[in-house]
């Protein structure tokens, strides 16, 4: 458990640092491409450490507002919060904020960058649908992934990748639109491959980032499920969440797709092409298999 | 490399690792007592509503007397004594509720009292934090003895008395740990 953590913090570090190269990367294209000298770089990268800051450090906030989550009263939710505060003295940590977010759909979502800045959030629909020990399958989960520091990973990646997209699509539409100044009496085939290169990465960009967040995410899931049965020490109850959130198909809108695999399960219900090519969550038949062979 | 460098070297390991080993059984052991508190801040806090829980309740049950009286009885031994007293009250105070929730089922009126409702969910949130609670302390007592036994952090753990600590046993049925497997 603690060697996740490690491999968490790390796995941080080297998403924050992929995230530079990749804007480095973009800004030399533009460089190239529009020929705006050392000024236009120096600025690329205020941008950079500025956005990436407020990801690291309100990344969590962001996806709060993002979700619409209201703050859970213990008037209205005194059981929730009961479930909450029970399963964080079993895991050792600290009892994060909880929240619950509109929406009839099942599904839950944890964020923050540590155990003590951490947040739980829960659909009305968890709340109604769910019994008392399905609803702390999904809780512990959600501990689990605040523990493990997942939850630091996880909205990182959800903040950085949005940024990408952003960035990359203001350019893909900048060089569209705005056409290119090549400097007409020297290199001028040298400039037309990098113009080539700087397209082909500019559309990759937001692909490639794709990539890096959901290769993290699977593995992450099976160990976020087995650990919260450990908290729970009862594996059929989250079990027993999952093939209802299975057949559950009420739907969810959320704000931004790169808030997706943050929740416990997709949150699109219909398989695509495209949402099919970008699975975040492993399929709930093997989670739900590997939860009752516990 | 002179055999003087080579000592000095082996000899540095060795301090390091008797650092290392001591940093974590310190940690283990704090993280025991962090445990043991969180058990004592549930038993305090059941303590404090189950004064609340008989004012209510007196109005209502009119034969069953007796189920308050035990309840007052286990509650007074409940925050003095050592762990093994602590845990046997706690149990006693545990079933005391139960019987008085039980009794509580035969009185609809007490049942549809608001004031009731809300201590009901309060207590059996706080019942089940106090499992939670004596789960943390279980699992911190348990990785706490396998580093003390283990070879050869047992050598740092003997000389430094580090002494392996006792579980928090129930008589209430607990859950079993599960296997975990990747």
């Amino acid at each position: 458990m603690y060697s996740q953590i490690e491999a968490n913090k790390r796995n941080s570090i080297i998403l924050f640092m992929l995230f530079f190269i990749l804007i480095g990367v973009i800004v030399y294209v533009l460089n190239i491409l529009f020929f705006h000298g050392y000024v236009f770089v120096i600025m690329a990268a205020i941008i950079a450490v500025i956005f990436s800051s407020i990801s690291y450090y309100s990344g969590d906030k962001i996806v709060l507002a993002m979700s619409h989550a209201k703050e859970a009263n213990k008037k209205d939710h005194s059981y929730l919060i009961n479930a909450v505060e029970g399963l964080s003295i079993a895991a050792g940590i600290p009892r994060p904020k909880v929240y619950t977010i509109p929406g009839m759909q099942i599904n839950a979502f944890a964020c923050g960058r540590s155990p003590k800045t951490a947040s739980v959030v829960v659909t009305e629909g968890a709340l109604s649908k769910l019994s008392r020990q399905e609803l702390e399958g999904v809780i512990a989960h959600e501990l689990s992934h605040i523990k493990n520091y997942d939850i630091r990973v996880m909205v990182l990646a959800s903040v950085l990748v949005g940024i990408i997209v952003f960035i990359s699509e203001i350019m893909i539409r900048s060089f569209i639109f705005g056409g290119v100044k090549s400097n007409e009496n020297s290199k001028g085939s040298l400039n037309f491959i990098f113009i080539i290169i700087g397209v082909v990465l500019l559309i990759l960009a937001p692909i490639i980032a794709q990539i890096i967040k959901f290769a993290i995410s699977k593995k992450r899931e099976y160990l976020a499920d087995a650990s919260g049965a450990l908290l729970t020490r009862y594996p059929k109850g989250l079990a027993d969440a999952l093939r209802k959130i299975k057949n559950d198909t009420s739907e969810l809108k959320i704000a931004s797709n790169s808030l997706n695999h943050l929740f416990i399960s997709s949150v699109f219900k219909k398989k695509q092409f495209l949402t099919k090519m970008f699975v975040s969550h492993p399929p709930l038949e093997d989670r739900i298999k590997k939860l009752e062979g516990m | 490399m002179s055999p003087l460098y080579i000592v000095l070297i082996v000899l540095g390991v060795i301090i390091l690792y008797i650092i290392m080993a001591y940093n974590s059984l310190v940690t283990l052991r704090t993280r025991i007592n962090n445990a043991w508190s969180q058990i004592d801040v549930q038993l305090k806090r059941r303590y404090d509503l189950i004064p609340n829980l008989i004012n209510t309740v007196k109005g209502y049950v009119k034969h069953e007397k007796e189920v308050l009286t035990d309840l007052t009885k286990a509650r007074s031994q409940l925050m003095s004594g050592s762990m093994k007293e602590k845990s046997k009250a706690s149990d006693q105070l545990t079933s005391a509720l139960k019987s008085l929730f039980a009794v509580a089922e035969n009185y609809p009126q007490l049942k549809a009292n608001e004031n009731f409702k809300l201590l009901q969910e309060e207590l059996s949130g706080t019942e089940s934090k106090i499992a939670y609670s004596r789960q943390f302390y279980n699992d911190s007592v348990m990785s706490f003895n396998i580093k003390v036994q283990k070879f050869p952090a047992n050598i740092i753990a003997n000389a430094f008395s580090f002494k392996e600590r006792e579980f928090f046993k129930t008589e209430v049925k607990e859950k079993e740990n599960i296997k975990v497997e990747f």
